[in-house]
């Protein structure tokens, strides 16, 4: 633990010290970040501050979804550690625009979703954390209707917890 | 400093898999630290992977997601050589973006 934290110390110090010369000689031009970085202003605030599945959804996409079997879920079923548990979505749905992840016991339900174009998978992997045992729920548009599938993960150590 | 994110994409029969992991402390904002304080909450909000200046990707993220977060998607429309932007930005608006070859 200690080492780790002198580990990350020394990284911090290093890299500020190259970030310092890399300003101070003048190389590095200051807006090619602010130029490059993705534009939050749509991030969706309040459904990601809602709690309860279906709230959320009809909050994000302003309909109901319905159960459908044609969304495959892979996520443990126990997760030892809540923090982290890889949830992979994937479906034979045709046309879909969004998938979005949602824990059902969370304080806020919306923990991600993703805008798919034309030309990508309806595929996503990602590792979301989860307070305690739940209903985990993947949400997908297809053809601009609401669909879900509904998973349970039984939790034995929190994510939340300090 | 080396860069936030780490890539590697790898195209196949035209689909691109993409897996990213970024390096994000994702604090949720209900977690306190050993003194009883309340961590803020601290997470990235948007991730959005390009291709030829067109979204392939765009992540929303809420604090829900694990920290030093994950992501794997896969599209079509890319070939070997070709290279993608990976830009992420956090509720502070602080900010990283990279680039990566597909392999």
């Amino acid at each position: 633990m200690i080492d780790q934290r002198r580990r990350g110390f020394l990284k911090g110090v290093l890299g500020a010290g190259v970030a310092g010369f890399a300003l101070g000689s003048g190389i590095v031009p200051l807006r090619v970040e602010a130029a490059t970085a993705p534009d939050a202003s749509d991030w969706p605030q309040k459904a990601f501050r809602t709690p309860g599945v279906d709230e959320t959804i009809s909050e994000l996409y302003g309909m109901e979804a319905t159960e459908s079997d044609q969304i495959t879920m892979d996520l443990p079923t126990i997760a030892q550690n809540g923090a982290v548990v890889p949830v992979t979505v994937e479906t034979a749905l045709p046309n879909v625009t969004s998938i979005a992840l949602l824990v059902a016991k969370n304080p806020n339900a919306l923990a991600a979703y993703f805008d798919i174009p034309d030309g990508t998978l309806p595929f996503v992997s990602n590792r979301l954390k989860m307070a305690e045992t739940t209903d985990v729920v993947a949400v997908v548009i297809s053809d601009g209707k609401a669909y879900k599938a509904t998973q349970n993960v039984k939790v034995t150590v929190g994510g939340c917890g300090g | 400093m080396a860069s936030s994110i780490r890539v590697r994409a790898v195209e196949n029969n035209g689909v691109t898999s993409l897996k990213a992991l970024v390096r994000h402390p994702m604090d949720s904002g209900f977690v306190k630290d050993s003194a009883g304080n309340v961590i803020p909450a601290h997470f990235i909000k948007v991730l959005t992977i390009s291709h030829n200046g067109k979204n392939v990707f765009v992540a929303n993220w809420g604090p829900a997601v694990s920290k030093d977060p994950f992501l794997e998607c896969r599209f079509k429309g890319a070939k070997k050589g070709d290279e993608l932007t990976i830009s992420w930005i956090d509720n502070e608006g602080a900010s990283d973006s990279t680039t990566a070859t597909i392999a």
